[in-house]
């Protein structure tokens, strides 16, 4: 992705010293060509040409429309992860990166990836809006409070990259900095078992979920009074408005703290709201147990 | 110009004299010098933040001053540039003093309500200043929520209240200018013989009046969220970060039109003077004033594509900002276009008009950057932005304004500066700038974020050539103050028409009289129509 965003860089400052020394070289060529050599003098009565405004309104359009045309296939291959990317979730607050990998370690301004795959990060913030910025990478996404974005990444060259929160947070923003730390896959093997005493973020997720009573409601075998989990995440679901909605990171996250929002068809609006009651962290556990329901379902474990 | 000149006997500055007769006066040439103290009293005290801003970045570490007081700095030198210097600059000075005398009219339309938007601007000034005084803002120009209305502990609401308030001096402007182009034109004086100047700030009017009321409305809205928590903004109220950002920047996008649509306006004079020709292209430029004017209300998403808008709605806005950068084009060209075959002279305001089409192509050309969204991802948010802008606002609108306060001097003042410090300062300004700024799109695209108070130290010999060329910009400000003050008693009496040039500006005394013109000029000839022999009584 560096790459591709670097040619479209050059390209444009190709464009840009061309039409920049293209009008500096004109206006000293013509200052000093037609300098003032009379005090009375007057220039001459020329008053314009059709000819040359179409020419200097369409050629420009034309090259901008080339550039518009580039950048935005380098913003669509940005927008897209690849499906294979190795998930990871981010939290940002005043004035740290806090991460978490499906392993179930968790990291600091420090972010461990390995080489030679795609990476994907689920951004939410707990205060106000940060941004997760990664200069070599040539990523930037903003981190809101209440959302989810994301950003992907693949890195081709091992080492210690910058990280920075590109937008303004508050008194220790320029603090607000941190390290993706690169590694080649076995290093990176190595490690993801170093530590993760509470096991997954999934297993996590399964411990919280027991433990707000979220079972009793949602039940695998269909007796429960709110829906199914098990082999939801990913698919769309009816509401009882009469839309549809594909369950992803927001609508389970949104489902959790304002439940009454989107009301699955069938089922009572009597789920209370969780709000105030899960931290972000704690939410994003629960979509990833969520999303690790996939296929037949199963008993979570106690 | 041959011959001795004497100042004429009667002009609006020897008509009345007091205290009294400048607060309470309607003469729109005194309400126009009378901002011209406001904004200059403004440009100083945003130039003292900047100045402390390029201090503390002269080094990595955050040694100078505190990070707390870094982010002051920074916000208040953009409060104070862009409320209070940029967007009343040009349109409030030259344009207060110039619209009626350039169509040949006695006065702008509503001459009292012209009095009361200076001293709206006044209020508005006041509580700022009250802000900046009583311990500063800390949320940047911008007032991104949910920190500004959730976060920062410093005086937003103050702060906030300063520019609603101020808006409305903007508005007024706007509102008298409209109707003074609408109806007090002198006979024969039709639309397509107008001076670019007052095209440029028609279209500037447009935005000020149908702008300002959503800027006003955005900050009302962040001062209930911050006092009566409202949620319009705090998700854990039930509101949404984003919105503000699209209310925000349906102005400030605009804004920055309101900032260089007169500065346009200023060139297109100064090059048609000082070249004794014709604007190339007059209509393309005067409908390029308009164009810019209308499509610019439809790019402000270009400011939001790592927001998490829509991937279409990053489309869109994309595309369109493309579009608003033709008719910009349009201008440099036709302004080139114009020195073909001219009688180029090498005075104070042509070197600030040449080095405005300079540094406006640089900014303008950047600009392409940022609206190309797969570049703009990496370089938003970084110094790249900053020294963008910057090659807009300073290098375009100060430029400009720069220029024009040195070509209608002589009307304004009836005396003559001293021509040779006046061009030192303009190339000290001219380099002093580009040194400034031009090191910041590098240290943008190598990464580093805008308002950082800290900073990885591989950037640090950047930062010392920006902050080395600054303290040469600000020597380069303020030698124009000194020898401009001393003209004022030194300086030579100017004539009528010093620079030779044509406009109906020009042909009335130096000052000019309280009411412009003994009787109302008949207009017969197009604007700077140098082969009219009515035109020119040089």
């Amino acid at each position: 992705m560096a790459g591709r965003v670097d040619a479209l860089y050059f390209f444009l400052i190709g464009i840009a010293v061309f039409f920049s020394l293209l009008i500096a070289g004109l206006i000293v060529f013509y200052a000093v060509k037609y300098r003032r050599r009379a005090p009375a003098e007057i220039g001459a009565d020329i008053h314009g040409s059709l000819l040359l405004e179409i020419g200097w309104s369409g050629i420009p359009l034309l090259i901008t429309m080339v550039i518009f045309v580039w950048g935005a296939s380098v913003f669509f291959a940005m927008a897209r992860p690849p499906d294979d990317a190795l998930n990871i979730y981010v939290v940002g607050k005043q004035w740290m990166w806090k991460f978490q990998h499906l392993d179930g370690q968790r990291e600091i301004d420090e972010l461990h990836v390995p080489l030679g795959r795609p990476v994907k990060l689920t951004m939410t913030s707990e205060d106000v809006i940060h941004d997760f910025f990664v200069p070599a990478f040539r990523v930037k996404a903003d981190v809101l409070p209440g959302r989810y974005t994301t950003v992907w990444f693949e890195p081709t060259v091992p080492g210690r990259y910058h990280l920075f929160c590109a937008e303004y947070c508050g008194t220790k923003h320029s603090g607000m900095i941190g390290q993706v730390v690169v590694m080649e896959p076995s290093e990176y093997q190595t490690w993801l078992s170093g530590g993760a005493p509470e096991g997954s973020l999934a297993s996590a997720g399964a411990k919280l979920f027991a433990d707000l009573a979220c079972n009793t409601c949602h039940r695998p075998d269909a007796q429960g009074r709110g829906p199914v989990l098990e082999g939801l995440f990913g698919k769309s679901v009816l509401l009882q408005n009469g839309e549809t909605v594909v369950v992803d990171e927001a609508y389970v996250r949104e489902s959790i703290l304002t439940p009454s929002a989107k009301i699955t068809s069938g089922f009572q609006p009597i789920m209370p709201t969780f709000q105030g009651l899960v931290t972000e962290e704690q939410l994003l556990e629960l979509v990833e147990y969520i999303k690790s329901l996939q296929g037949l379902p199963q008993v979570p474990p106690r | 110009m041959a011959g001795t000149v004497f100042l004429p006997p009667r002009h609006y500055l020897n008509e009345e004299y007091g205290i009294a007769s400048w607060l309470l006066t309607r003469d729109h040439k005194r309400i126009a010098l009378l901002y011209l103290a406001g904004v200059t009293f403004f440009f100083f005290i945003g130039g003292a933040f900047a100045v402390l801003i390029r201090l503390e970045l002269a080094t990595p570490v955050g040694d100078l001053v505190s990070d707390e007081t870094y982010n002051k700095l920074f916000t208040m030198h953009g409060v104070t540039m862009v409320f209070f210097f940029l967007i009343p600059a040009i349109p409030s000075v030259l344009g207060n003093f110039l619209i009626p005398i350039m169509i040949g009219a006695k006065d702008l339309a509503f001459p009292k309500l012209n009095l009361a938007s200076w001293y709206i601007y006044l209020i508005g000034g006041l509580f700022t200043t009250y802000a900046i005084v009583t311990g500063g803002l800390d949320t940047g120009w911008t007032f991104y929520t949910p920190f500004s209305t959730v976060s920062s502990t410093t005086k937003v609401i103050p702060a906030a209240l300063g520019i609603f308030i101020t808006g409305f001096s903007s508005i007024l402007t706007g509102l008298n200018f409209i109707v003074t182009i609408h109806r007090m034109r002198a006979p024969g004086l039709t639309w397509f013989r107008l001076p670019l100047f007052i095209w440029s700030h028609y279209a500037t009017s447009l935005i000020m009046v149908l702008g300002t009321p959503v800027i006003a409305i955005t900050l009302l809205l962040v001062a209930a969220e911050r006092v009566f928590h409202f949620g319009f903004f705090d998700p854990a109220l039930g509101g949404d970060p984003v919105l503000f950002q699209h209310l925000f920047w349906f102005y400030s996008h605009p804004a920055v039109y309101i900032m260089i649509l007169p500065a346009m306006g200023v060139v297109s004079e100064l090059v048609a003077a000082f070249c004794r020709k014709p604007v190339f292209g007059y209509r393309f430029v005067a409908f390029a004033s308009l164009a810019i004017a209308v499509l610019g209300f439809l790019v402000w998403g270009h400011h939001m594509f790592v927001a998490g808008q829509s991937v279409y709605a990053a489309l869109i806005f994309s595309i369109l900002s493309f579009l608003v950068a033709i008719p910009s084009a349009v201008k440099v060209f036709n302004w080139t276009a114009t020195m073909y075959k001219g009688s180029v002279a090498w005075e104070t305001p042509m070197l600030y008009a040449i080095g405005f089409i300079g540094l406006f192509t640089i900014g303008g050309l950047t600009g392409l950057f940022l609206a190309a969204i797969g570049l703009d991802v990496h370089v938003t948010d970084t110094y790249f932005i900053i020294a963008h802008f910057h090659y807009i606002m300073v290098g375009g609108t100060i430029m400009a304004y720069l220029g024009g306060l040195h070509y209608w001097w002589p009307k304004i003042s009836g005396r003559l500066y001293n021509e040779w410090l006046a061009k030192f300062s303009a190339l000290v300004i001219f380099l002093g700038f580009n040194l400034t700024f031009f090191p910041q799109f590098v240290l943008g695209y190598l990464g580093m974020p805008r308002r950082y108070h800290a900073y990885p130290a591989e950037f640090q010999v950047l930062n010392v050539l920006s902050s080395a060329g600054a303290s040469i910009l600000g020597v380069g400000y303020l030698i124009p103050m000194a020898y401009l003050m001393w003209s004022l008693r030194y300086g030579h009496v100017a004539g009528s028409n010093p620079w030779g040039a044509v406009g109906l500006e020009w042909n009335t005394t130096s000052p000019p009289p309280t009411e412009n013109f003994a009787e109302t000029p008949v207009v017969t000839w197009d604007a700077y129509d140098y082969h009219a022999p009515a035109a020119s009584q040089t």
